[in-house]
C-alpha cells in the first residue's frame, strides 16, 4: 500500500450548459494520507464539486477528467460501476451538509445504519445490530437503543448529523469526505459534532477531507488547508502557519471576518484581483 | 424608540401550542443598535416578526416612538419600521426587476418622483443606475441583499429590523454588507434591531444585546462586556466559547 | 432543425437583448422574453405545435379568402353529393354537396372562437378563486374550495351536457357550459402555487411596506401563478376542442348549417364505410389542432415552469 491514500492530479470538472461550458474545477492537484485535509473557499469556488468528483457524484451534465485520480492505487476514473459502488460507502464515505436531506425519512435510524453496514460487509443481522449500537454509542448518543428505533424527524439536527456520521463510519472506511458537515447546526452543537468527528477520525486513522466555507473552523480542525478560488487551489498551507498565509485571497478571507476580541471598523474587505482566477 | 414590554408569542393552541417567545423585554434608544442573539428555536426572529406584525403579540406590549402599535399595523407604522430578511434569494420577487421592487413601496405610499428616489436608493447602497432594470437572477447574493436594504430604506424609516442579514452570504461579502449597514446607520440616523446567531457579527454592529434561549431572555449585556469575555450566565459563556472555533482541548492541544 | 433558432436576431440586437444591464423596463422585459423564446425554439416539437396553432389562427382570419366554396350553400345535390377528394374538391363533398375543405376552413373559426372564449372566461375565474382562497386561507378558502369541489365532482362532459340542456343547444351556450366546467382545475393549481409562495419572504416584504391584500394578490401572487396556469390552459385546449366537438357530435353544440368539426364528424358517421372522407377530414383537423396545442403546452412548460427552469 502506498503512503498516499488519495492522489489527485489536474482534476477538472466541466459542465456543458446551454449557455456554454462552465469549468467548476480547473486543475486541482493534491495528495491525501491518513491526515485531516481542509478545503476552503467561498460559494462557487468549486470546493464541493471537487469532493463530489472524487466520489463520482458529479451531477449529470458534468464531466470529470484528471491526469490522475487514484484511491489506494485504484484508478477512480477507469473503475467499473461495481468497483465504485463497493468503494463508496465501504472504503470511502461522505457526510453531507444537512441530515434532513441525507437520511431516509421513512426508515428508522437504526435500520438505515444496519442497511449501510450490510451493503458492504457480510454480516448477520444480529451482528450488524450490535455494530450499529456500538457506532451510535461512539457518536455519543445518550441512549443508543432508543435512538436506534427513532425516525429522522424525531431527532434534532445535531443528533441527525451524528447519526449520519455513525452511518458513514460504520463500515470503517479509510477515507471520509465531509462537505460542510456542521454548517446547518447551531454553534454550540457544531463544536460537539466536530469533537466526535475528530475523535473518530483520529482513533481510526482515517483520511479526512473537510470541505467548508469557514476558514477559521477548518484551520482549527485540520492539519493542512487548501484554499480554493474560482476552481483552483490558490494556496496550500499547514493549518498552524495560517497566520503567515501568502496569497492575498487567503489573507483577505482571514481578515474580513468580524472578531469578537477586537473592534475593527470598517471591516477590511476583499478586493478581488482578476489575476487570481487565471 | 422601541420599547418591548413582556412580549409573548404563542402559535397554535392545545396540543400544538408553541410558546415561541416568553415574556421578553428590552428597550432601544433612538439611533442605537440592539442585538438579539441565540440559536435556532430561541425565538429571536419571532421577536422581530412580532414587532412588525408578521407574528401575533399574545401578551405584553410593543411601543414604537412611545406609542403602542395597533394590529393590523397602519401605513404610518410601515413608514417608521422596515425589515431586512435573512435570505436575499427568497426576499426579492423573482419576476420583478429591481426597479419594480423599489418602486412598489413608493407606489403604495403615494410618493412622488419615484425615478429620482430609486436612483438615490441604489446609490445609497453602493449600486449604480445600471442595476435598475435587472432581475434578481442577474444579481449576486451580496447585490441582492443590497437591493433588499435599499427597499427597506426607500421610505426613510427610523427603525430597521435586521433578521440575520448576512448569514446567507460569503464571508467577504458579509464584511461589505456589515460596513454598509454601519455606515448607513450613522448617515441616516437609523435605529437597528439585529438578530443573529453569530456573536461576532452582533458585537460588531450593536452596542447592547440580549441573549435568548428557548423563547426566554437569558442575559442582557453589552458588546464591550462580550469582548472582554465577561458574562454572568453559563449559556452566554458557552456561546462565547463556541464562537472561538474548534479547539482540540485536552486530547491534543492545538 | 433543433440547431439555430428560426428567428435569430443580428448580433447587435442579440447583445442588446441579453445585456446584463438593461437600460429600461422594456429592454429588461424583451430580454427575458428573448431568453424564453430561445429556450422554446430549441424544442422542435414545441415549434411545430406553435406553427399549427398559428396556422389555425391564420386560417380562421383569412377563411373567406382561403375557402373556394361557400361553407353553407352546397352544389348540385344530384351530381355533387359525396364526391371523393379531387382537385376541384380537395377534401371531397358531403351529403349536402358542400365542399368539405371549405367547411373545415370555416370550422376553424368556430374552434378558435370556442378556445378563445373558454380561455378568456375560465382562466381568470380559476386564477382569482385559487389565489384568493390560497392567500386568505381560513373560511374563505374553505368556502371557495368546496364550491370548486362541487364542480370537480361532476364529469366535465356530463355537466356541460346538463348546462346545454338547460340553456338550450347552440355554440354560445356550449362555450359557457365548457367554461363553467373547466375552471375548477385552474383554481386548484392557482391555490397550490399560492400556498407555496404566500409564506415566502418577498410576500412578507411587500406586506411590511403596507401593501393592501388586493395589491399583493394581483401584483405579486398572480404573476407567479400565471405561467403554470398558461401551460395548463394550453394543454387543456385539446380537451376543450374535443369537448366542443363532442357536444357538436351530440347535436348540442353548433347547430346546422354552421360548420363545426364535431358536428361534421357526426354527419359523416352515416357514410363512414363508403365515403370515409366526410368524417375523416374534420376528424383529422380536430386531431391536428389538438396535437398542436398539446405540443405547444409541453414546450411552454419547459420555458415557463419555474421549477423546471434554472
Amino acid at each position: 500500500m502506498t503512503a498516499n491514500l488519495l492522489e489527485v492530479e489536474d482534476l477538472r470538472v466541466r459542465f456543458h450548459l446551454r449557455t456554454g461550458i462552465v469549468e467548476a474545477v480547473r486543475g486541482v492537484s493534491f495528495q491525501l494520507g491518513r491526515e485531516r485535509l481542509g478545503i476552503v473557499g467561498e460559494s462557487g469556488s468549486g470546493k464541493s464539486q471537487t469532493g463530489r468528483a472524487i466520489l463520482g457524484l458529479t451531477p449529470p451534465p458534468g464531466e470529470v477528467s484528471a491526469k490522475r485520480l487514484t484511491f489506494d492505487g485504484i484508478d477512480l476514473l477507469k473503475a467499473s460501476r461495481r468497483t465504485l459502488r463497493t468503494l463508496r460507502g465501504g472504503r470511502i464515505s461522505m457526510v453531507m451538509q444537512d441530515p434532513k436531506y441525507s437520511l431516509n425519512p421513512v426508515m428508522t435510524i437504526g435500520e438505515q445504519i444496519i442497511e449501510a453496514y450490510q451493503a458492504h460487509r457480510k454480516a448477520s443481522r444480529a451482528e450488524a445490530r450490535d455494530k450499529t449500537l456500538a457506532m451510535l454509542e461512539a457518536v455519543k448518543m445518550r441512549d443508543p437503543v432508543r435512538v436506534f428505533s427513532l425516525y429522522p424527524h424525531e431527532v434534532s439536527g445535531g443528533m441527525g448529523q451524528r447519526a449520519m456520521i455513525a452511518m458513514m463510519l460504520v463500515t470503517d472506511p479509510d477515507m471520509l469526505i465531509a462537505d460542510e458537515p456542521t454548517s446547518a447546526l447551531d454553534v454550540t452543537v457544531q463544536i460537539e459534532v466536530l469533537r466526535i468527528l475528530d475523535e473518530l477520525v483520529t482513533t481510526r486513522g482515517m483520511g479526512l477531507i473537510f470541505i467548508s466555507h469557514d476558514l477559521k473552523l477548518v484551520s482549527s480542525f485540520c492539519d493542512r488547508v487548501l484554499v480554493m478560488y474560482a476552481g483552483h487551489v490558490v494556496e496550500e498551507i499547514a493549518a498552524s502557519n495560517l497566520r503567515d498565509a501568502q496569497h492575498p485571497y487567503t489573507r483577505g478571507l482571514l481578515n474580513c471576518l468580524p472578531k469578537l476580541q477586537d473592534d475593527v471598523r470598517p471591516l477590511p474587505t476583499l478586493t478581488r484581483d482578476p489575476a487570481w482566477a487565471l | 424608540m422601541l420599547d418591548i414590554q413582556n412580549l409573548s408569542v404563542v402559535f397554535g393552541a392545545g396540543r400544538l401550542r408553541v410558546d415561541a417567545v416568553k415574556g421578553v423585554s428590552f428597550q432601544v434608544e433612538p439611533g442605537a443598535s440592539f442585538g438579539l442573539v441565540g440559536e435556532s428555536g430561541s425565538g429571536k426572529s419571532t421577536v422581530l416578526r412580532a414587532i412588525c406584525g408578521l407574528a401575533p403579540i399574545s401578551a405584553g406590549r410593543v411601543l414604537v416612538g412611545g406609542e403602542e402599535v395597533r394590529s393590523p399595523r397602519d401605513k404610518a407604522f410601515y413608514r417608521t419600521v422596515q425589515m431586512v430578511f435573512q435570505d436575499p434569494y427568497a426576499s426579492l420577487h423573482p419576476r420583478h426587476t429591481v426597479d419594480r421592487t423599489l418602486s412598489e413601496p413608493l407606489a403604495i405610499h403615494g410618493e412622488k418622483n419615484a425615478e429620482a428616489r430609486i436612483l438615490e436608493a441604489l446609490r445609497e447602497v453602493g449600486l449604480g443606475p445600471s442595476f435598475r432594470f435587472r432581475y434578481p437572477h442577474q444579481l449576486s447574493g451580496g447585490q441582492r441583499q443590497r437591493i433588499a436594504i435599499a427597499r427597506a430604506l426607500i421610505l426613510r424609516p427610523k427603525v430597521l429590523l435586521l433578521d440575520e442579514p448576512t448569514s446567507a452570504l460569503d464571508a467577504s461579502v458579509q464584511a461589505e454588507v456589515l460596513n454598509l449597514l454601519d455606515d448607513l446607520r450613522v448617515r441616516l440616523g437609523l435605529t437597528y434591531v439585529l438578530v443573529s446567531h453569530d456573536l461576532a457579527v452582533v458585537a460588531h454592529l450593536c452596542e447592547r444585546l440580549l441573549v435568548m434561549r428557548q423563547g426566554e431572555a437569558v442575559e442582557e449585556t453589552t458588546a464591550v462586556a462580550l469582548r472582554s469575555g465577561a458574562a454572568a450566565d453559563a449559556y452566554t459563556r458557552a456561546l462565547i466559547q463556541a464562537s472561538q472555533g474548534f479547539t482540540r482541548g485536552a486530547v491534543a492541544p492545538a | 432543425m433543433a440547431g439555430a433558432p428560426p428567428l435569430s436576431p443580428p448580433a447587435g440586437t442579440r447583445a442588446w437583448l441579453l445585456s446584463p444591464e438593461p437600460a429600461s423596463r422594456w429592454q429588461a422585459r424583451l430580454g427575458r422574453f428573448y431568453l424564453g423564446w430561445r429556450a422554446f425554439s430549441k424544442n422542435p416539437l414545441a415549434v411545430l405545435g406553435l406553427g399549427i396553432v398559428l396556422l389555425l389562427v391564420l386560417v380562421a382570419i383569412f377563411a373567406n379568402l382561403i375557402a373556394p366554396y361557400s361553407p353553407i350553400v352546397g352544389g348540385d345535390l344530384r351530381t355533387e353529393r359525396l364526391l371523393p377528394p379531387s382537385a376541384a374538391h380537395l377534401f371531397g363533398t358531403d351529403d349536402l354537396a358542400r365542399d368539405i375543405f371549405s367547411r373545415v376552413v370555416y370550422g376553424s373559426r368556430t374552434t378558435l372562437w370556442v378556445v378563445m372564449l373558454v380561455a378568456i372566461i375560465a382562466t381568470p375565474i380559476g386564477l382569482l378563486m385559487g389565489t384568493v382562497a390560497g392567500y386568505l386561507g381560513g373560511w374563505v378558502d374553505t368556502v371557495l374550495m368546496r364550491i370548486t369541489d362541487i364542480f370537480l365532482a361532476f364529469p366535465r362532459l356530463i355537466l356541460a351536457l346538463a348546462f346545454v340542456a338547460a340553456l338550450g343547444p347552440g355554440i354560445d351556450n356550449a362555450i359557457i357550459a365548457i367554461a363553467i366546467t373547466s375552471w375548477p382545475p385552474y383554481a386548484r393549481i392557482a391555490r397550490a402555487e399560492t400556498l407555496m409562495i404566500r409564506n415566502s419572504d418577498f410576500i412578507a416584504a411587500v406586506k411590511l411596506q403596507g401593501a393592501s391584500t388586493p395589491r399583493i394578490i394581483l401584483g405579486h401572487v398572480v404573476p407567479l401563478c400565471l405561467s403554470s396556469l398558461i401551460v395548463r390552459v394550453t394543454l387543456d385546449m385539446a380537451g376543450i376542442i374535443l369537448t366542443a366537438a363532442g357536444l357538436g357530435f351530440l347535436g348540442l353544440g353548433a347547430q346546422p348549417p354552421m360548420p363545426e368539426w364535431g358536428a361534421m364528424v357526426a354527419t359523416g358517421r352515416n357514410y363512414l364505410i363508403d365515403q370515409w372522407w366526410v368524417a375523416a377530414m374534420p376528424g383529422a383537423a380536430i386531431f391536428v389542432v389538438s396535437l398542436g396545442f398539446n405540443l405547444l403546452g409541453d414546450g411552454l412548460r419547459d420555458v415557463l415552469d419555474p421549477k423546471a427552469a434554472r
